[in-house]
């Protein structure tokens, strides 16, 4: 999916995640990560950024993360509505049925 | 063996604010609310709908009764909001300002269409309706018999006063006449009454005495707005041991029946039905809870 | 070697010998005389003790190149002596001292490190080292030994053994007359109790009293009497009344600290030991301010008092004495200025030696004799030991403070954390650094459950005790658990084989060090 607009997600209050999600057509995925855990999660938060990222097919953006030490599925949850406000669509509730 | 759910304190967690959702539930309240609607501002409907459902679906707190307040019936966000909050599988959905029969028939109509959608068991979730207007309260006991996934009905005693014109105070002689016509209706329809909130969180006394209010009139529950308040609020709700030693009998007689295989159990002379046997269930659940040992009850 | 508690540890660390933590009441006891350097002389006639300024009296001292100075760390954060008497040493050109206070508060503008970098400090030992100066010392800052941190209570033994000795000792006091009688207990910039201070007057060589607020002979209260004081000096300002301590430290509204503090309550409550006549150590901040008056209360709903609390207090332990609840106040420290005052207003509020607190070789201290303490943490394991000195990223977040001596003392020891700070769990596998052997820690207390030490000597009578009042426990393991549930299991911090601090038990043996962060 394309990213047809800037987005911005969450807040820098504690346990919660602010990320922006920018375009970035045809030079891929550029993460920065800011995070007061980064030393222990770095890694983990990158990787479920990036998860979602895919899971929504989007292929080239830029994500600028301020994490404030939130959990892993908060920050799943940002990521989720970042992507939905930035390609303009719903988020697909049955993607997760069984 | 069907256990009894207490629903004596109903905690709300804003979905705008990750940190009050995950603290919540280490708080003692048996309902656990994941709120969609009035704590969250228009804007960030979109991300507390996912912020809930990635919580209920995927890291729902054990030992809590899970439910997912969701936006009004004829708002903008309903639609989504009830496919996000069927399919996080909370315990319950509770719909705000229900008013009419047809209403809660509908609601009910699409949560099962939802659940079938997402190849779950038809049926699971249960709903809660918030009676908050003078419509909601004469139809009560229609909407309380409209769906058999309605187990509860919940007073919300600030609008509901706004419809009638009337002054909320602390004494809640003005809600009075909603508190028992919403219990009458509870108790015919055989499900479930939580009261409203009192609203002054620097005022334990006064919350004291609106819980013994609350509990002498017959409710199940109540909903509170602060943490500080459930400790108190479930201390109304410890049974006496002569509740207990009653309710210890009825299971007991429903344990001789079972063995004896007879249709029908009685207990000095009356006959024990589903609701009692429920009751006795939830009185033993309470006292549990309040951590009265109860000898041979105990898991 | 390994030591009881599991920590890897080298024999030697550059001269320093290592004797190994070898588990509960294992210490030896020294056969030796109490050393100190005290000397049956004047260095100045009774008349000519107050001086002009910090520098004449330093120079008065005989202050040279490599020797120990120690400070008191009673006005914390608003100290204002620490960084005048260090520029005053630095100007005089003096090099390589041992820096040797009760603990290093957070001084900026300029910090310790600024005199570390500058070579006027180059070894460095007290309970804690908080700030811009632990960062520093976690991250490499070029000390000639590593830092040593000691509890309270073993550092009046360490100067009692000739491990501490100090050349010099600055006290600052609120009040004080020209012939150094002192105390900190009256005057516009009071902190309360002297109490760390006391053995330094006794056993240093030199002692120099600092103060603002010069009082006519005789200084009354007095907590530091003029026969061990050499010099008075008089300068501008010893600190920031608003940093030292504004008012009484408020109840807190954060629902999760006032849970956690209803629970530490409870269990005190339920135990056999609250009856008339008990004793209790709660400390500053939020949880146990909040726990102090939740304690209050059950002790007037019982009908009975407590005999005294010890230690560090606060404006909520003065008001249970006030309410009749509490016979008596022990105060080694006060952390806020109700507590500092409170000492002088009523006659069973007393400051005492914090040596008299917390030292376990003395004949005997007030910890051998409490019932209660309540501790915070960092971080706890499995094993029940406790981290109060580093976070999780290896940075320095607390001191020692007399955590580790309390719990040891009391009968019953509360360790109260939330389970989760953030994303970064409380409760793990095994804690950063060991301040705190499991062994002494009777409950754990979270948010999320209690878990009591099932090798705790008190563990039956407390299991009992809860059960019948119906307090639910868990296992310290279930604790671990949802914490990894929800934060995931943390990315062990990589240290290098540099050891920045070597951390002693309260008996002078190492129960852990800490290892340099390694940075990317």
């Amino acid at each position: 999916m394309e990213i047809k607009q800037a987005a911005i997600v969450g807040t820098l209050e504690s346990s919660d995640i602010q990320i922006s999600l920018l375009p970035n057509p045809g030079k891929g995925l550029e993460i920065q990560l800011q995070s007061v855990v980064k030393v222990q999660y770095g890694d983990a938060i990158v990787a479920t950024i990036t998860e979602v990222l895919e899971s929504f097919g989007i292929t080239d953006a830029i994500v600028d993360a301020a994490d404030r030490g939130a959990l892993d599925w908060v920050i799943r949850a940002r990521m989720q509505a970042a992507c939905c406000r930035a390609t303009g669509t719903k988020f697909n509730w049955k993607g997760e049925d069984q | 063996m069907q256990t009894a759910k207490l629903k004596r304190t109903s905690l709300y967690a804003s979905g705008a604010n990750p940190i009050n959702m995950i603290q919540a539930a280490f708080y003692n309240e048996d309902c656990l609310v994941y709120d969609m609607e009035d704590s969250v501002p228009n804007a960030e409907k979109d991300t507390a709908r996912l912020l809930i459902y990635n919580t209920v679906r995927y890291h729902r707190p054990a030992n809590k009764y899970v439910i997912i307040r969701v936006n009004g019936i004829y708002s903008e966000y309903i639609d989504e909001d009830l496919e996000a909050a069927v399919r996080a599988r909370p315990d319950a959905i509770r719909i705000p300002k229900v008013e009419y029969r047809e209403e809660a028939v509908r609601i009910c109509q699409r949560i099962t269409e939802i659940e079938t959608e997402a190849g779950m068991e038809v049926g699971k979730i249960e709903v809660w309706c918030n009676i908050e207007s003078y419509l909601g309260l004469i139809n009560a006991y229609e909407i309380a018999t409209a769906d058999p996934r309605i187990v509860a009905l919940a007073l919300g005693a600030e609008d509901f006063t706004a419809s009638m014109k009337a002054h909320r105070t602390k004494a809640g002689m003005e809600i009075f006449y909603a508190r028992n016509m919403l219990l009458t209706a509870c108790r015919h329809a055989g499900i479930e009454a939580i009261d409203a909130v009192f609203s002054d969180i620097n005022d334990p006394e006064g919350l004291k005495e609106d819980t013994a209010l609350t509990r002498n009139l017959g409710f199940d529950g109540k909903t509170c707005v602060h943490p500080r308040q459930i400790d108190i609020v479930n201390s109304f709700f410890t049974p006496s041991e002569k509740e207990i030693k009653y309710a210890l009998r009825v299971l007991e007689a429903v344990e001789e029946g079972k063995r004896q295989k007879k249709g029908a159990v009685t207990l000095d002379g009356s006959m024990i039905d589903k609701p009692m046997e429920l009751r006795a269930r939830t009185t033993l659940a309470q006292a549990e809870a309040a951590g009265i040992a109860i000898g041979g009850m105990r898991k | 070697m390994i030591n009881a508690v599991g920590r890897e540890i080298p024999e030697k660390i550059g001269n320093y010998v290592v004797k190994p933590y070898a588990g509960p009441r294992e210490a030896i006891e020294a056969e030796q005389p109490v050393c100190s350097r005290r000397k049956p002389s004047k260095r100045a006639a009774a008349e000519n003790k107050l001086m002009p300024d910090l520098k004449s009296a330093i120079q008065a001292c005989g202050l040279k190149d490599g020797m120990t100075i120690s400070f008191h760390h009673s006005f914390r954060e608003g100290d204002k002596i620490i960084v005048q008497v260090l520029s005053c040493i630095k100007e005089l050109g003096i090099k390589g001292l041992r820096f040797a206070p009760s603990a290093v508060v957070n001084i900026k503008n300029p910090s310790i490190v600024d005199f570390v970098k500058d070579g006027t400090i180059n070894r460095i030992q007290a309970s804690g080292i908080c700030g811009e100066l632990g960062d520093a010392v976690v991250d490499g800052l070029e000390l000639s030994e590593p830092v040593i941190l000691r509890p309270h209570g073993a550092r009046p033994h360490a100067i009692e053994t000739g491990d501490l000795s100090i050349d010099v000792a600055f006290i600052g006091a609120s009040a004080a007359d020209d012939f150094g009688n002192c105390t900190g207990q009256i005057g516009p910039n009071a902190c309360g109790s002297l109490g760390y201070s006391f053995i330094d007057s006794t056993n240093a060589e030199n002692v120099v009293v600092i103060t603002d607020n010069i009082v006519p002979f005789p200084c009354v209260p007095t907590s530091i009497s003029q026969m061990y004081v050499d010099y008075v000096v008089k300068v501008d300002e010893i600190g920031d009344p608003k940093k030292i301590g504004a008012g009484a430290t408020r109840m807190t509204k954060n629902p999760r600290d006032l849970l956690i503090a209803q629970r530490c309550a409870d269990i005190m409550a339920a135990s056999r030991l609250f009856k008339d006549g008990y004793s209790f150590q709660t400390g500053a901040g939020a949880i146990p301010v909040a726990c102090t008056n939740y304690l209050a209360d059950y002790t007037e709903q019982a009908g009975i008092q407590a005999s005294f609390a010890l230690g560090g207090m606060t404006g909520a332990i003065v008001e249970m004495h006030k309410r009749g609840l509490l016979r008596s106040m022990l105060c080694s420290q006060s952390f806020d200025a109700v507590a500092a005052r409170a000492i002088a207003e009523y006659p069973n509020i007393v400051e005492i030696d914090n040596s008299m607190y917390a030292n376990m070789f003395n004949k005997s201290c007030a910890l051998d004799k409490l019932n209660f303490g309540v501790l915070g943490a960092l971080e706890v394991d499995t094993d029940f030991n406790i981290n109060i000195l580093t976070g999780s990223s290896g940075e320095m977040m607390g001191g020692l403070g007399g955590g580790p001596d309390v719990a040891d003392g009391a009968d019953i020891s509360i360790v109260t954390l939330p389970i989760i700070r953030g994303r970064i769990p409380s409760v793990v596998d095994k804690v950063f650094t060991c301040c705190t052997p499991g062994s002494s820690v009777a409950v754990v207390v979270t948010e999320a459950g209690i878990a009591l030490n099932p090798k705790h000597k008190n563990y039956e009578m407390l299991k009992e005790d809860l059960d019948a009042a119906g307090i639910k426990t868990v296992s310290i393991e279930y604790l671990r658990d949802m914490a990894y549930s929800l934060t995931g299991v943390p990315k062990p911090v990589e240290t290098t084989d540099k050891i920045t601090c070597i951390v002693e038990y309260r008996d002078g043996t190492v129960i852990d060090v800490i290892r340099q962060i390694k940075r990317d």
